[in-house]
């Protein structure tokens, strides 16, 4: 399984999203190290098709799909928790549900 | 800005096509609060600062954009009309810093970036709302802490913390 973290500096979440992404995969009994990839510039968020800061990816896959027709650019990204509020980080339960997703389709 | 700094008087436009000068050193304290329309940390902050808006009605609060609206459009003036309009108007106006002047002199670094203002335009506060935006019971205490201290002419116990957000998006 491949964990890749994608963050750009102009948003200050990506620390907290990467301490939650180590302890869910910890939980999970996940040992991958998680790749860093800082995106730098706008024609690199292009490239990476980076929807904003903080983006995580499991075997290039986004934990949560960005919306049809949303633009890679360097900005933070919305998330909504399952209770409705607005983060700037990923519910911790949408990223365990991912890693699972991926987990059960490797054990296929 | 700096703690005890006077801050200069500024014109902005609101959404609606009015002016608002500031601060008026009229014997109200102000809210300058640096913010946005794409920032996660602003969204989240937003409804507290409404609270406190409505809730300490003695005093002045402006909501201020001052993020480049070439590479971030979310943050156009358009933007920010529709915004208001969609949310059927808000308890305080909403300004667009197109120069992006205002931000410069007070050194607005990210959204949400909050100032308080004493009644002679005087900082006595500048920061975050409180200490963790997903916290919704955190209820801006940090703000409401400087702006009771302000209004009983004391000196907020908290004048500085770090402001926490998305960075203002200069030119």
């Amino acid at each position: 399984m491949r964990v890749e973290l994608l963050w750009w500096e102009g948003c200050p979440s990506h620390p907290d999203a990467l301490a939650d992404l180590r302890s869910v995969l910890g939980e999970e009994g996940v040992e991958t190290p998680v790749d860093l990839l800082e995106v730098q510039t706008d024609a690199q968020a292009h490239e990476e098709r980076f929807p904003g800061s903080p983006t995580i990816r499991i075997d290039g896959e986004d934990v949560i799909p960005p919306g049809e027709g949303e633009p890679f650019s360097l900005t933070c990204r919305i998330y909504r928790l399952r209770d409705g509020r607005i983060s700037a980080t990923p519910d911790t339960e949408d990223v365990r549900h991912a890693i699972r997703r991926r987990r059960d389709a490797d054990r296929r | 800005m700096r703690i005890g700094a006077e801050a200069p008087t500024l014109t902005l436009p609101d959404t609606e096509g009015g002016q608002h000068t500031f601060p008026d050193r009229d014997g109200r304290p102000t809210v300058v609060v640096f913010t946005c329309n794409h920032c996660p940390y602003a969204l989240a902050w937003h409804d507290r600062l409404l609270r406190v808006a409505r809730d300490y009605e003695d005093a002045r609060f402006l909501a201020v954009n001052s993020n480049d609206a070439e590479r971030y459009p979310a943050d156009s003036y358009e933007a920010m009309r529709e915004r208001v309009a969609r949310d059927g108007g808000w308890p305080h106006p909403y300004l667009h810093d197109e120069s992006q002047e205002v931000a410069r002199e007070y050194g607005a670094r990210t959204t949400p970036h909050v100032f308080v203002l004493d009644a002679e335009g005087r900082v006595r506060y500048q920061g975050a709302p409180d200490a963790d935006h997903r916290d919704e019971a955190q209820g801006a205490a940090w703000l409401r802490e400087a702006l009771d201290a302000v209004r009983e002419g004391r000196e907020p116990a908290r004048p500085e913390t770090d402001p926490v957000g998305c960075s203002v998006k200069w030119r």
